[in-house]
């Protein structure tokens, strides 16, 4: 019978390492074309609706960049840390604690400190998703513990203190029992690029806070490619057994790499918090800190290409947007879209270290064996 | 006359950049032992692969009883009753041994029963395992001794040993020797490759030798020389390692009372090991791997901590410092693992390099020193001529030898004062293996101390000024290798002078 089989490469494709992202990406618009076809939509147009409307204004344009530049920003983090092997699933709680840092500074101390709130919301909303991320750092480092289980749950326990404080001590008296603060003043809120004089912005929500995220683009990739400490935590991601032979700190790894994608993700939820949300309430993020996962892998860990998974990302978000004003259709589209996404992403990957080989029809000198046994005796001894 | 065994005629295979056989011919007759002699990257295992099925030929002609096959698979093999003992081990690493057999054989036997025969038959050969232990927990050494026990379990008509006998003491090197003779005289075909000329000329009927995936000649092993032989498979004669005249100096390193508990359940726990190794000599530590070499070689390197003054480098007690402080005191190391310990494989030689030389002015706060790091690895590649198509090169992309070159220019060029070196020449070829052995030599010479951690006795013999053996995670007595011979290591090796001390105390 005819067939086809994996057969692991002697290395890496490199051009498959560019390709196979590429390819996840064009296999899900063709599942998509197929998906608005089943749902009675013109696909051509449902897919102008999805991923052109959405760009066709100065105000659509902005509110990609907008959602783009957080998500940009958690991806960075966590492509440093899966670079270590350190799986941090919980960036979503971290980015809660970064919020509700600078929102404690933001609600208690508006009126007496001045130009210097938002700063000091900065620093305090890094130091925020940091010190959640310290939690799982510590459970992982110290006992062993799975960080992917460890901050994933925290993110939970992250949301219930949101909850509480927005149910509880820090609740807008004048709210109705709404579970939100008082909206931020100006001193507590980025800037809008608009009232900078960029004009083309002008009614944008667009803000300051984006300069954070294109500072940390080249500062990412300068850390993973140019610094010791980004080689040490590389070849602890990549050979643990020769980072302990260099001498490299194993715990020292695991910390570094929850502290950097926790402070990152800390940072974009101080964006959102002082930026287009104003202030805290109890559901004000989609989903960016999981989301970001996918932009990290998409992204190949590449802190380059971290930007260009973001936008793809938020364009997804845009789209879900568009075509349920547009056309009516479920929001929840877009879910599906980052799923695909994924789904076609990890099936390219295996291309990067295996390739596709049509099998032989040979005439076996046993009766037609088990090849699944014999492949991977094979592929041991290889 | 009876056609031979297996024929192979003309095979070729090619992997994506190089040509691994081009053109191959070969005969086997049953009841030879016959030798295939190539270097590293020869092509033998390629071929050897080809005659198991688990790798496919790309064109060429395998006659089996003067009848044309095609081997499909590994299991198409074992079911003509072809059996092979890897040098890299086909084994699955959450299982048992018995598991691993029972997967191999595809027989319907019960595990006890299966036990039993696997003790019986690891009993008659001298390769003692215990059937009930997981992969995972053996060394390298017993790992070998399960494939070649599963492989006698299936009575092959034609077994092929992949570089078998490196994990054995000589006292079992003769025992499987005698076993390959009788299973030859019953009319078993052996095709026995390896490197090691006076195995092969003590061993085998017939060679072939093999280099650049070409047959370049057959021989009666037993009626060359081994360095006709060693010319023949490298292509032109290879240079005796020389010893230098040298002077000893201080203790540079020096280990007392160490004792260490095993690294897992089935390790070898260290019991008051005591050496010195003198600025300018070489010790050698002679055994079979998994009598508490690991755990004597994470002492040293600094992964396993243990009381400060029970390690020494000079006068400082390093006992309790970590890797990186003792590199910093001039301790350098190269591990028996290449590809994952000593180098990451999928990162370029110029990143490897990076991997233990930092100290070496290639990072400038905090940032790496590109351009330095560059130059370092390559001069390494230059001064030890490692084959490689430069710093850019993945580790993975290099021939054994070729990177074990890299690794051990790395650890020199640091200047260290203290230099240990586990396994150094385990499957690498003899060019590459004389090339590291005279450098080890030239080292000492120039004032280095250096301990070299080996279960290739020849090498000890050859490279080291005095040697101990460690067995059962205990150290003999030491001798000079002048003063000592293949007979009484090879007894230490069984562990005989534990019970002498016993006897003596």
């Amino acid at each position: 019978m005819m067939g086809f089989e994996l057969v692991r490469r002697a290395a890496p494709s490199r051009r498959m390492q560019v390709l196979a992202p590429l390819q996840a990406v064009l296999l899900t618009l063709m599942a998509g074309l197929g998906l608005f076809a089943l749902l009675g939509q013109n696909p051509m147009h449902a897919f102008h609706e999805f991923f052109i409307a959405p760009l066709s204004t100065a105000n659509g344009v902005s509110e990609l960049l907008l959602k783009a530049s957080p998500l940009c920003l958690i991806g960075l983090g966590l492509a440093i840390a899966y670079r270590a092997n350190v799986w941090n699933i919980g960036a979503e709680g971290q980015m809660y604690m970064g919020g509700v840092f600078a929102t404690g500074l933001a609600i208690h101390f508006q009126e007496s400190w001045g130009a210097f709130l938002l700063p000091a919301m900065i620093v305090a909303g890094m130091a925020g998703g940091m010190l959640w991320a310290s939690l799982t750092a510590l459970c992982r480092a110290r006992f062993h513990a799975s960080e992917i289980l460890v901050s994933l749950m925290l993110t939970y326990v992250a949301n219930l203190v949101v909850k509480y404080l927005v149910f509880g001590p820090w609740q807008d008296p004048q709210a109705n029992n709404f579970p939100l603060t008082v909206e931020f003043q100006d001193n507590a809120l980025f800037p809008l690029l608009a009232a900078l004089g960029w004009e083309w912005f002008e009614g944008t929500r667009l803000n300051l806070s984006i300069v954070i995220t294109l500072v940390a683009i080249p500062l990412a990739w300068f850390f993973c490619q140019r610094t010791f400490a980004g080689f040490q935590l590389a070849v602890a991601g990549v050979a643990p057994a020769a980072a302990r032979y260099a001498g490299f700190s194993a715990s020292r790894a695991i910390w570094m790499a929850m502290l950097a994608s926790g402070g990152a993700a800390g940072l974009a939820g101080v964006s959102e918090v002082a930026g287009p949300i104003g202030q805290l309430n109890d559901r004000w993020t989609p989903e960016y800190g999981f989301t970001a996962i996918i932009v990290a892998t998409l992204a190949r860990l590449n802190p380059l290409a971290v930007p260009v998974a973001a936008l793809l990302m938020a364009l997804l978000y845009l789209g879900g947007e568009s075509v349920q004003i547009g056309l009516q259709l479920p929001k929840s589209i877009s879910q599906v879209f980052q799923g695909l996404l994924l789904m076609f992403l990890l099936g390219s990957e295996v291309l990067v270290r295996f390739r596709l080989r049509r099998r032989h029809p040979t005439a076996h000198a046993a009766p037609s064996a088990s090849v699944s046994v014999a492949t991977a005796a094979g592929e041991k001894a290889a | 006359m009876t056609p031979p065994l297996l024929r192979l005629a003309g095979i070729t295979k090619s992997y994506a950049t190089v040509q691994a056989l081009a053109g191959v011919d070969l005969d086997v007759r049953a009841g030879e032992i016959h030798a295939v002699l190539g270097e590293n990257g020869a092509g033998k295992s390629t071929l050897m692969k080809s005659i198991f099925g688990a790798v496919q030929p790309d064109g060429g002609v395998i006659e089996w009883e003067g009848r044309p096959i095609t081997i499909a698979s590994p299991v198409a093999a074992r079911s003509c009753g072809i059996a092979m003992v890897f040098q890299h081990f086909a084994l699955f690493e959450s299982m048992t041994v018995v598991e691993n057999v029972a997967l191999a054989l595809g027989e319907r036997s019960s595990l006890s029963v299966l036990a039993s025969r696997l003790t019986e038959v690891s009993s008659r050969y001298g390769l003692a395992i215990n059937p009930g232990q997981s992969v995972h927990r053996l060394s390298v050494g017993e790992r070998q001794r399960v494939e070649i026990v599963r492989c006698l379990l299936q009575s092959p008509r034609l077994l092929i040993m992949d570089e078998p006998t490196s994990v054995l003491t000589p006292q079992a090197i003769d025992q499987l020797f005698e076993t390959l003779r009788r299973l030859a005289a019953e009319g078993t075909a052996i095709l026995y490759v390896s490197h090691k000329l006076d195995e092969i000329r003590r061993l085998c009927d017939r060679a072939t030798i093999i280099r650049q995936g070409r047959v370049v000649g057959t021989a009666d092993p037993r009626q060359e020389t081994a360095s006709r032989l060693a010319e023949l498979m490298i292509g032109h004669s290879f240079p005796q390692t020389e010893r230098r005249a040298k002077r000893e100096g201080a203790i540079a390193l020096e280990v007392a009372g160490l004792d260490v508990p095993a690294d897992g359940p089935f390790g070898t726990a260290l019991r008051d090991i005591s050496f010195r190794v003198r600025a300018g000599e070489v010790l050698g530590i002679a055994g079979i791997s998994g009598n508490g070499q690991s755990e004597l070689l994470a002492a040293l390197l600094g992964s396993t901590a243990s009381a400060a003054h029970s390690v020494m480098l000079g006068d400082r007690p390093v006992g309790a410092l970590g890797a990186a402080a003792r590199r910093g005191l001039g301790l350098a190391l190269v591990p028996e693992e290449r590809l994952g310990v000593g180098a990451v494989p999928e990162m370029s030689l110029a990143q490897n390099a990076l991997l233990t030389a930092y100290g070496q002015g290639l990072v400038q706060r905090g940032v790496v020193a590109m351009k330095r790091t560059w130059a370092y690895a390559e001069r390494c590649i230059a001064d030890y001529s490692v084959r490689a198509s430069g710093a850019g090169a993945p580790a993975a992309s290099l021939s054994g030898g070729n990177l074990q070159k890299f690794i051990v220019a790395r650890e020199i060029a640091q200047g260290p004062r203290v230099l240990v070196l586990a396994q150094p020449t385990w499957g690498v070829d003899v060019a590459a293996t004389a090339f590291i052995r005279q450098r080890v030599i030239d080292l000492a010479a120039n004032g280095v101390a250096v301990l070299v951690i080996s279960d290739d006795l020849a090498e000890i013999l050859e490279i080291c000024d005095r040697v101990a053996v460690l067995a059962s995670g205990r150290l003999s007595p030491e001798r000079d290798v002048h003063a000592t011979h293949a007979a009484e290591i090879g007894r230490w090796m069984a562990g005989v002078f534990i019970d002498a001390e016993v006897v003596a105390a």
